[in-house]
């Protein structure tokens, strides 16, 4: 070998290092504009992954992309270290067009299992070793691969429910002697927070087995976003993945990866814009959430849930001044946002400031009639434990992640827009319980409120000829034929990243979404076996997924 | 007589009519309120019942709770601090369809979901509503493209009142509610007639053993909609 590797596995960091760590399984490279790329063969992959996450770091496989090509299929996987995010690699491994097999990585990474299910589902590359590699998002009666090359994508395969499998059938019932309960929760449910189903298996109250099935609001975002042009059609849909408000922060998540892959610059005073409305709408995402998980541990409708959402309303106003929009905002633009602060912007200052000065009382009264809550104590402290190493093998990100002690934030970790340039702590926890995640949420709100604050102090005092809300873009963006990126900012969920394939037009060859909700929903039955029913439900509550953004 | 046992009249002098005059002429004035007014010198009413059944379904409706996609979120404020749907006999959500009338279909439904949708659909009692809430119930509205997105609400079970908007803001909401109220209180959305959408399908066959029996092996329970691509736009 002619480079030497670093003792340390955090260590290894140039493209060399990781190729020397990788030795002969390297059979070529294709590098991307985030990391390098080495390609392998597809019975190797849980010896790279294991070799990259054993001596080189890389302990997070943030993304699971496959794509067909016209003479290959392609599986991507997109690694990178929960200690260092700047250090990505790439594993490419094409599989040829006849029998497209791979070997899964499900050996190594947990998290693997669903997002390669999502890949024989969506795109149709089969894995060898899969422990069950079944359809995730399309019923399991849908005919074809709808985003091979070869598949009409024409019109939904809607089947009756006879066609479904039926669990509750009599041939898949256990046996009399058998002492489980099957009950299905969902896919109409109030405690699923949206059109979730799971499959559990019940003995007495304990809960045995336990499947979430997702799908239910499978809307074909990657298709829809393929088939947009890079400059305007793209941006409204990042608002409707995750629909909780948090539409600015995933209109960034495209917004930074398309600058990137085009070469955009975005002036500093739109970055501020940026960061401030991004930071507003993680607050009114986290007002939900703490508003429905107060519903779901013992079914407060009357106060809390009207708190949370009298306090969503205030933020909701800000954004409406300023984006036009309660909901779908669609205010980001390539290279900027769309207009400035609304005028008189005195008024939008005061507006905004009126909220943050109210929200420390808000916070009192959530923390008088929740966290200090005997019942919520009861309920939720040592329930749903997701230790630290589940949690990263699963590739859970944000606040799930934080509230089992780990230390990873992409808005810190992997610096964008002006947060590198403020003041502003990472929340951590250390319980690994429901009662951590939801006090993790709470404080973030109160992060959020000190970056709000002090981008409107640095907006009031901009000089007046300086505010350039967005440089110079040309009308159609066609970026390189057959580059590619991956790249990720910290949503209200996780991580959200986006990989896109550019193939010399003006509409990207590949887009996919990396959903921290899908993710984080993975570790639902690590958390809940062996529990009880009702704090399954509150270890639901407490991931606080979002069904658009599972589904996609 | 002293305004202070009529809670309801202000200014008697500003409600004063002939009618009124006449009746109060030797009468208890614990008969003559507003109401009273509205209804004229009688103390009952006389109705067709249907009419009153009309006017009592629109007044007190009962939501489904029920949250697809993104206008759930919309819906949710909806029923919450600010808008308060409730002001307007329509805002107590129940959980399960057994004991809802009016079903709020807020978003996007794919090929996986309409199957169960129009399950719970067929769960509630008669005479039920259906609004639809945003463009997805419509046309699929952004995502009509999708090769996994159903082509609207109506493709699946019958909706009575559209909302548009991508999301409707909750004022369009409670618009249309009000609308619906309205509609069913003047009786112009009659309650969905108790038979097998493909009873349909045998038009005005006369009714032999034959067509009987083909209606008789119909499982209501298995039709998934009254769903024909061929008719669709």
């Amino acid at each position: 070998m002619s480079v030497e590797l670093p003792a340390d596995a955090d260590a290894v960091q140039t493209p060399e290092e990781i190729e020397a760590v990788l030795g002969d399984l390297v059979i070529g490279r294709d590098d991307h504009e985030n990391a390098p790329g080495f390609i392998i063969k597809p019975d190797t992959v849980v010896d790279a992954l294991d070799r990259l996450r054993e001596q080189a770091g890389f302990d997070h496989l943030s993304c699971v992309t496959a794509q067909e090509y016209a003479d290959r299929y392609e599986s991507i996987y997109h690694l990178t270290s929960y200690g260092d995010r700047t250090k990505e690699v790439s594993i490419i491994v094409p599989t040829d067009k006849e029998n497209p097999v791979s070997q899964s990585a499900n050996e190594v990474f947990r998290t693997a299992d669903w997002h390669e299910r999502e890949a024989y589902d969506l795109v149709g590359i089969e894995y060898d070793e899969h422990p069950d590699l079944r359809r995730i998002l399309l019923p399991e009666t849908w005919q074809g691969h709808p985003l091979g090359q070869s598949y009409d994508q024409d019109r939904p395969q809607v089947v009756p429910l006879r066609e479904h499998a039926n669990p509750l059938k009599e041939d898949q019932q256990a046996d009399e002697d058998d002492e489980t309960m099957f009950l299905n929760i969902g896919p109409h449910h109030p405690a699923t927070h949206g059109v979730l189903h799971i499959e559990t298996v019940l003995d007495g109250e304990q809960v045995v087995d336990l499947e979430p099935d997702i799908g239910y609001l499978h809307r074909c975002e990657e298709q829809v976003c393929q088939n947009s042009t890079y400059r305007y059609q793209i941006m409204p849909y990042p608002d409707r993945w995750d629909y909780i408000s948090a539409g600015l922060l995933n209109e960034w998540a495209y917004a930074r990866t398309a600058e990137q892959l085009a070469d955009i610059e975005v002036p500093e005073y739109a970055q501020v814009i940026r960061t401030m409305g991004a930071e507003l709408c993680r607050m009114a995402a986290h007002f939900l959430a703490l508003g429905t998980f107060a519903l779901d541990i013992y079914g407060d409708f009357t106060a809390l849930f009207m708190y949370s959402i009298r306090d969503r309303e205030k933020v909701q106003n800000i954004l409406e001044e300023l984006t036009g929009q309660r909901l779908m905002f669609n205010y980001f633009r390539l290279g900027g946002v769309v207009w400035d602060l609304p005028e008189p912007r005195e008024e939008f200052f005061e507006m905004t400031r009126d909220f943050l000065d109210e929200l420390p009382t808000a916070l009192e009264e959530y923390h008088d009639m929740m966290t200090s809550n005997e019942i919520l104590q009861m309920r939720t402290v040592d329930t749903g434990v997701l230790p630290a190493d589940v949690a990263k093998s699963y590739g859970a990100t944000g606040p799930v992640a934080r509230a089992s002690g780990i230390d990873y934030d992409v808005r810190r970790d992997d610096p964008y827009g002006y947060y590198e340039n403020l003041d502003w702590d990472v929340i951590t926890e250390d319980g690994c319980d429901n009662f951590s995640r939801l006090l993790v949420r709470m404080r973030e709100v109160e992060e959020s409120a000190k970056i709000v604050e002090q981008c409107i102090d640095l907006l009031e005092d901009w000089p007046e000829d300086e505010r350039n809300i967005q440089s110079n873009v040309p009308r159609t963006i066609k970026p390189d034929d057959d580059a590619e990126i991956y790249k990720a900012v910290e949503g209200a969920k996780g991580e959200l990243g986006i990989y896109m394939r550019a193939d010399g037009t003006e509409k990207p060859a590949r887009f996919k979404i990396r959903s921290p909700c899908f993710s984080n929903l993975q570790t639902l039955p690590e958390m809940s076996n062996g529990e009880y029913v009702p704090d399954a439900i509150a270890s639901l509550g407490s991931l606080d997924i979002v069904l658009g953004e599972v589904d996609r | 007589m002293s305004s202070d046992n009529q809670p309801f009249v202000t200014d008697s002098s500003k409600v004063g009519t002939e009618t009124r005059e006449a009746r109060l002429a030797g009468q208890d004035n614990r008969f003559n309120s507003r109401l009273r007014e509205a209804f004229g010198s009688s103390p009952f009413i006389l109705t067709k019942f249907d009419k009153f059944m009309n006017w009592v379904r629109g007044s007190s409706m009962f939501m489904l709770q029920f949250g697809i996609a993104c206008c759930s979120i919309e819906m949710m404020h909806t029923y919450a601090v600010k808008h308060d749907l409730d002001r307007f006999g329509a805002g107590v959500p129940r959980a399960s369809p057994r004991q809802a009338d009016v079903i709020i279909i807020p978003g996007t439904i794919v090929s996986k979901f309409a199957p169960r949708m129009k399950r719970v659909y067929d769960q509630m009692p008669e005479p039920k509503f259906v609004i639809g809430m945003g463009s997805c119930t419509i046309s699929g509205g952004p995502f009509q493209e999708g090769y996994n997105v159903v082509k609207g609400a109506e493709e699946v079970i019958p909706v009575d009142i559209h909302v548009p908007g991508c999301p409707p803001r909750p004022e369009a909401l409670v618009y249309g509610v009000a609308k619906l109220q309205e509609r069913v209180a003047n009786g112009e959305s009659s309650p969905v007639t108790v038979k097998p959408y493909e009873l349909e399908e045998f038009g005005d066959l006369e009714r032999d053993e034959i067509v009987e029996q083909l209606a008789d092996d119909i499982d209501v329970d298995d039709l998934v909609m009254r769903y024909n691509w061929g008719d669709s736009p």
